[in-house]
């Protein structure tokens, strides 16, 4: 229980670090780079108290906001996917549900593990550019950027996944 | 009342999260406009401290370009005080009138360790602040133009608004006639800037030199801004004027700040007139 806490306390730290040192750095194709950070919302432990879970999502995006000079847009994305992800895990799984105590997402089906990881970045994306452009005239640019960025977020996220199953 | 705490509990998530959700859109509202003073900004003593170690390795990837370009305005600079040696010899003899030497602008040397080019609203980070007399709205400029304007001004740091940004609105005028037009950004190139306003009698051609109007307190005359790279005329007005950079916005290293001493007096000026 307590090695649980220091990993998820570590996958924190290092997650935001790697984003806003490495990744906010990294632009592919001039102006793409991965949200990775989106990686703790994914694997962060379901457990009966959600309400210390949506506190974290907020202070992440938040911390991440505050090194983009991006006002609360991290902050209110990281925030919604952190409240739907339940639900939409329930609903993936067909189960009504799920044991908290033992479930544990990266031993799901591989596939279920995609569907669940790509809805919710790109759930992500949209909503980050979507407060970022704020206009519908923007749509274009907002929508092709979301899907962009998706794309590369989901190929990093599901190799980070795989790294990190690999060493238990 | 039974009722009220009984729904509380039953619905304290989505309540947390609505809370949490309305905090962080407000921050995404305040975000947007020009005036208000941002409470999520990168000048504080956590965000600058990270961004300058991190800045210290990418500093090297530039070393040469930030060189060359250094030593070009050194040439630029020395060549104009050798013109200024000249001038004063001729007047060895005159009265030195005091008042003529009274100095408007003064600039302060910083680095960039933070730079955005590829959103819709853009901010850079620089590593000085009010401990080294910076405060809010003073031109930042490097010696191939504009960069942008400061924001919010810690102890050490300071975010600068970028003139890729949607709220970025910059005098400019033409080097050769002195119609003037505002710069804005439309958040599709970062090096291509679009100048409004400018009066159809203002005639213009591609590779025209663009120059800071001087008429806000903000940027001094004359400050190199780039050239006009594109325009169309529809209706017997400029439909759209590009104007390619000299700046590559991408790539910016050591930057100036510019103080202007007289900017109180012309603001007040300016206020004491409009009250009127």
């Amino acid at each position: 229980m307590n090695s649980n806490i220091l990993q998820n306390i570590i996958l924190f730290i290092s997650l935001f670090l790697i984003q806003v040192v490495i990744l906010d750095n990294i632009l592919l194709f001039g102006y793409i780079n991965p949200f990775l950070y989106v990686l703790f919302v994914i694997v962060f432990p379901f457990r009966k108290g959600r309400g210390f879970f949506l506190f974290l999502c907020f202070l992440l995006g938040l911390l991440i906001d505050f090194f983009s000079n991006s006002g609360g847009t991290n902050a209110a994305a990281t925030l919604f996917i952190g409240y739907i992800r339940l639900p939409l895990l329930k609903t993936i799984l067909r189960k009504s549900d799920i044991d908290f105590l033992v479930f544990n997402i990266t031993k799901q089906p591989f596939l279920k593990i995609l569907s669940y990881t790509s809805i919710l970045v790109l759930t992500h994306s949209v909503l980050i550019f979507s407060l970022e452009y704020f206009s519908f005239a923007d749509i274009g640019i907002i929508l092709n950027r979301s899907l962009l960025t998706s794309i590369f977020t989901i190929i990093l996220i599901m190799f980070s996944i795989v790294l990190l199953t690999r060493k238990k | 009342m039974q009722q009220i705490v009984s729904f509380i509990i039953k619905y304290k998530y989505f309540l947390l999260f609505l809370l949490l959700e309305i905090i962080a859109i407000s921050f995404t509202i305040q975000n947007h406009s020009y005036h208000n003073s941002k409470f999520v900004n990168s000048a504080n003593f956590l965000t600058g401290g990270i961004y300058k170690r991190v800045n210290r390795f990418k500093e090297y990837g530039h070393l040469k370009e930030h060189n060359t370009q250094l030593l070009n305005e050194n040439v630029r600079l020395k060549n104009l005080l050798s013109q200024q040696n000249r001038v004063l010899s001729t007047e060895a003899n005159e009265i030195i009138d005091s008042t003529r030497y009274f100095q408007i602008y003064s600039y302060t040397p910083a680095k960039v360790i933070d730079n955005q080019y590829y959103r819709k609203y853009n901010y850079l980070t620089i590593d000085k602040g009010y401990k080294q007399g910076l405060s809010q709205d003073q031109a930042v400029v490097n010696s191939k133009g504009i960069i942008g304007i400061t924001k919010n001004v810690s102890k050490n740091y300071t975010t600068v608004l970028s003139i890729l940004n949607e709220n970025s609105k910059i005098n400019a005028r033409l080097s050769n006639s002195l119609h003037f037009g505002t710069l804005q950004w439309d958040g599709k190139d970062y090096n291509v800037l679009q100048l409004v306003d400018l009066p159809i009698q203002a005639s213009i051609k591609e590779g025209d030199t663009l120059i800071t109007g001087g008429k806000s307190v903000i940027f001094p005359e004359g400050i190199p801004v780039g050239v006009i790279s594109g325009f169309e005329v529809e209706n017997n007005n400029y439909r759209f004027i590009n104007v390619k950079l000299f700046n590559d916005m991408s790539a910016i290293g050591p930057v100036n700040i510019i103080t202007n001493f007289d900017k109180k007096e012309i603001l007040e000026l300016q206020q004491t007139t409009t009250d009127e």
